[in-house]
């Protein structure tokens, strides 16, 4: 059978080759895919791509301060840089390209209206010590944010400050830290609780500020042991530290038995908030007697992720202990907005400062941007799409795959163990490097800690019931087959990956950070 | 609601395959006194176009930088981004990923942070960088928590030309963990004050170079005394511009850098978010806080990068992890290693050049003024004058008239006995014009 040619003899249909052959290529190119180099070998060594004046100023007035060795940092002509990392960027997943279920982490839809709006020079461009005469609309920004916050925890105040979840955790911590010492209870209270199932910066916090960590046991039901927290509070108790929804995707229903139970014995209850997006517009956290949360703005409101940050974590505070928020905060004295920056008057029990400045401004704007777009009812509309969207999950996969916790309802994260891997040779770990090669980012694996090969996923609001089905007959198509024993679909896994699986052990074995002169180049004789 | 997908009809569908009958269903754990029925009090779903404009109308209420003559410096500062920076980090998949938990799917994220590593290592001068911690304040708390480690020691002695805020942020987090800090008196050049504080407890001497005033510094003889005493040298820069210009900390003897990277590929923002850069001699990476990103092959022998020796890490040690910290500075790290790959060496040292030209004008127009004392002796591109005026009424004065003439010293700290001391920065995007605006309206206002 001969081709189909045009006029001038160009095939117009693939030539009829019967093969499932696949050489590689001779250049190791792929296709779209590009191998790309680091900037450092790219001979850039001279390069610029930036046209800047040349200045009459040589540093000569510095002497021995100026820098006369090389510095070692190469560059790139605009053309190379933009390809450079374009070329990088395709290696990378993301929640624009496919569901991103990564557990406790929220990855959601970023609206680009957000992206606009924090680079609104008024917003961009404002120094963090111009006057504050110059800054009265950041200043009501601020203030509207810490509104929507306040009023959407049903807390009274909010510190903003905090750069992220974990800098948060550190926030609450030093309130309550300096609420029992102002009530002189500080010495005797060196013990925060902290349930088995939480996030890693929870005890790592806590021990960061120096508290003794002990930790609570968990039910057979996936929540606190209430029973063996009463056992364990006492007057030489801080705080607890407990997260709800919880990292198994559940909602602490004794959430007001714990609150009572710690206000009773003295403590503080600080709740992490990586799990408001669950709740929002639904549930205060204020009503369940939390007397601090964080709030991961980039979970629950959507600010970008970033390939790992920036975030921002403000937390809000009980009447308890407000008084002891750090500096600084915005107040709306009758004639304008005004930065409170110092532990005096107003602010004299500041617990102190977090961070040079006020916080991740840029992650303001957007969070306001998002909140305003959605509304209360917006909001609470995520709440319950994100809840719907899980349990959907949870009930189309639970007859391929075990879930952890079968018995009722899941929040906003579908929780599944190792169980029904058994026998199948294929390890959790296995499985999530199957996902790729099926276009998915996997799941949150091996965690929560007190489920044995645990896949969290949490599909969040903004993933269509499309989507949702498509992920669904990935996910038992992948069950299918390794229960039939195609072991070797999953033990090489991924396939279809810019890379295949990497070689952590080596990696931490002889750390290689940096690049370094390669020996035997001309560079390194210079 | 134009960013959630679900149609009723869906809403019906799934609900029926759940098995039951109305969402409320789903959140039967929540205790019956903490629910709430009505939507919040807080306004309903709005447009595009209305939130555009109700955000937009507040952003007029401030004075960008770019649109006066601007003279703010002291630990944030106004540079040219290239557009391209700005092109790169919207691209999808640099905004829209996570932490590079999945390595085979993430190689450009993890490029990007050992690319970012290497750069940083090179521009300290340090011999290994982490890939970035929130900022350079909280980067310094960092530094006095490690070397309190290193040493086992748990004092920390603070130059008092360190910036204010970077010193109660840090005094604020380690006092909770008992490390005692010694402040020497604020003063524009007198970094070596911190010698004969030096004793047997003590973990590092931190000093800032140039420092809050701008007095650029050579801590080599600071070095040593302190590594003979057993000590650790923490040098902070706030603008790492100047690092094209002056001797790096790595070059003095510094055994940890705690820097602000925002000044290169991160704009103002008002504070934040802008990007840690922390950095350090080899033996010490172990005792390093946050995330290190390190070269491997994989299973076909191929070059890729992992996230790596994160045992040190809290999601792995939980609480004997060496910090807290879960995330990076991600974006504005991809801002700050885009911005450096264009300028390369050649860029940054006639960025950095140009810099200290433009400051030493200003220096000299402001000298000329009656009154006016410039007390900072040697300086990159920011400098302190004694005024004979209060500097922040100075300051208000010419902001009504539409000039932002520096920073006043007692908006960092009240009380130190310097309410008559400005600070004033000149970069690259201050024009001579400018300057001489800058010189009548500080006249005008004496």
């Amino acid at each position: 059978m001969s081709s189909t040619m045009n006029t001038v003899g160009r095939p117009t249909a693939p030539n009829p080759v019967d093969h499932d052959y696949k050489h590689p290529t001779l250049t190791g190119g792929r296709g779209l895919l590009q191998d790309e180099k680091l900037i450092f070998e790219l001979d850039g060594w001279d390069k610029t791509g930036v046209d800047l004046p040349e200045p009459s100023a040589d540093g000569s007035d510095l002497g021995d301060l100026a820098r006369a060795a090389p510095i070692g940092l190469p560059g790139l002509s605009e053309p190379e840089a933009m390809r450079h990392y374009v070329r990088l960027s395709q290696k990378n997943h993301a929640i624009d390209l496919a569901l991103y279920p990564l557990g406790s982490c929220t990855m959601k839809h970023n609206p680009r209206l957000n992206e606009k709006m924090a680079r609104i020079p008024g917003f961009s461009d404002i120094h963090p010590l111009q006057p504050q005469s110059t800054v009265q609309g950041a200043l009501e920004l601020m203030d509207q944010l810490a509104h929507w916050l306040k009023t959407l925890t049903g807390m009274p105040a909010v510190a903003l400050s905090p750069k992220a979840g974990a800098h948060g955790e550190l926030c609450g911590l030093m309130a309550i830290r300096a609420a029992h010492q102002a009530k002189g209870e500080h010495t005797q209270r060196r013990k925060v609780l902290v349930p088995t199932s939480a996030h890693g910066t929870n005890p790592a916090t806590a021990a960061f500020v120096g508290y003794q960590v002990v930790e609570v046991a968990q039910t057979d039901d996936g929540r606190v042991d209430v029973a063996d927290l009463a056992a364990k509070l006492g007057p030489d108790v801080a705080a607890i530290m407990v997260t709800n929804p919880n990292t198994c995707g559940l909602f602490e229903r004794d959430i007001l038995e714990i609150s009572r139970l710690t206000h009773e014995a003295g403590a503080y209850f600080y709740c992490d908030g990586a799990n408001f997006n669950a709740i929002v517009g639904r549930v205060r956290p204020g009503d369940l007697g939390v007397d601090a949360m964080h709030i991961n703005l980039h979970k629950t409101f959507s600010t970008p992720h970033g390939g790992g940050g920036p975030g921002a974590g403000p937390v809000v505070l009980s009447e308890a202990l407000a008084p002891f928020a750090p500096a600084p905060w915005v107040v709306d004295d009758g004639k304008g907005f005004k930065l409170v920056e110092f532990e005096e008057g107003e602010a004299d029990q500041a617990f102190g400062r977090l961070c040079a400045f006020h916080g991740q401004m840029g992650m303001y704007v957007r969070a306001l941007s998002y909140m305003m777009s959605h509304g209360s009812d917006g909001l609470r509309q995520v709440a319950e799409d994100a809840v719907l969207n899980a349990n959907y999950i949870k009930a189309r996969l639970s007859d391929v795959m075990s879930a952890a916790f079968p018995d009722g309802p899941c929040m906003h994260e579908a929780l599944f163990d190792d169980e029904w891997l058994k026998g199948t040779e294929v390890t959790t770990l296995d499985f999530a490097k199957a996902m790729i090669d099926e276009g998915f980012h996997p799941m949150t694996m091996y965690f929560p800690l007190v489920v044995h090969g645990a896949m969290l996923i949490e599909p969040t609001e903004t993933e269509s019931k499309q989507e949702l089905d498509r992920f669904i007959e990935a996910l038992r198509a992948l069950a299918g087959a390794a229960k039939a024993g195609d072991v070797e679909r999953f033990k090489g896994a991924p396939f279809h990956a810019p890379l295949r699986r990497l070689d952590e052990t080596r990696a931490a074995r002889a750390p290689r950070l940096r690049w370094t002169v390669p020996e035997g180049s001309n560079r390194a004789a210079e | 609601m134009r960013y959630l997908p679900l149609t009723p009809d869906d809403r019906t569908a799934m609900l029926a395959a759940i098995g039951a009958k109305s969402v409320d269903d789903l959140f039967v754990d929540v205790p019956a006194a903490a629910r709430r029925d009505g939507f919040v009090d807080l306004p309903r779903v709005a447009g595009e176009l209305e939130v555009e404009r109700a955000l937009s109308a507040l952003a007029a209420k401030n004075t960008p930088a770019g649109s006066v003559p601007f003279f703010c410096g002291a630990g944030a500062y106004k540079h040219h981004v290239p557009a391209t920076v700005d092109h790169i980090i919207q691209r999808s998949e640099f905004l829209t990923s996570y932490t590079p938990y999945q390595p085979e799917i993430a190689q450009g994220t993890l490029q990007v942070l050992f690319e970012f590593q290497s750069q940083v290592a090179a521009l300290t001068g340090m011999d290994v960088a982490n890939a970035s911690l929130y900022d350079g304040s909280t980067a310094m708390a960092e530094a006095v928590q490690m070397a309190c480690r290193v040493t086992r020691r748990n004092k920390a002695v603070i130059s008092g030309g360190v910036h204010p805020h970077y010193v109660r942020s840090t005094e604020t987090v380690v006092h909770a963990v008992g490390i005692e800090t010694v402040r020497q008196q604020i003063a524009v050049d007198a970094e070596a004050d911190v010698i004969p504080a030096i004793d047997k407890d003590t973990a590092c001497v931190v000093v800032q170079t140039p420092n809050v005033f701008g007095t650029a510094t050579d801590v080599a003889k600071i070095a040593e005394a302190a590594q003979a005493a057993g000590a650790l040298l923490v040098v902070v820069v706030t603008e790492a511009v100047s690092l094209g210009l002056l001797k790096s900390p790595g070059e003095m003897g510094a055994d940890i850098v705690a820097a602000e990277g925002q000044s290169i590929g991160n704009a103002l923002n008002f504070g934040g978010p802008y990007v840690g850069l922390f950095a350090c001699r080899e033996k010490l990476v172990r005792q390093m806080p946050g995330r290190l990103c390190g070269e491997t092959v994989d299973a076909d022998g191929e070059r890729g990068f992992v996230l790596t020796l994160s045992t040190r890490e809290q999601h792995i040690r939980r609480d004997k992890a060496t910090s807290n910290i879960c995330t990076n500075s991600g974006l504005c790290c991809l801002a700050f290693s885009i911005h450096m790959s264009l300028l390369g060496e050649a860029g940054l040292r006639r960025l950095a050049r140009l810099n200290h030209q433009q400051a030493l004008k200003v220096r000299d127009a402001v000298a000329a003024l009656p009154g006016v004392e410039v007390l900072t002796p040697r300086f990159f591109n920011e400098f302190a004058v004694r005024l004979p005026v209060n500097a922040a009424e100075a300051v208000e004065r010419m902001a009504e008239g539409g000039v932002l003439g520096g920073v006043p010293f007692s908006r960092l700290e009240p009380g130190a006995g310097m309410d008559d001391v400005l600070l004033i920065c000149a970069t690259e995007v201050t024009s001579d014009d400018d300057i001489a605006i800058l010189a009548k309206a500080l006249g005008a206002v004496l």
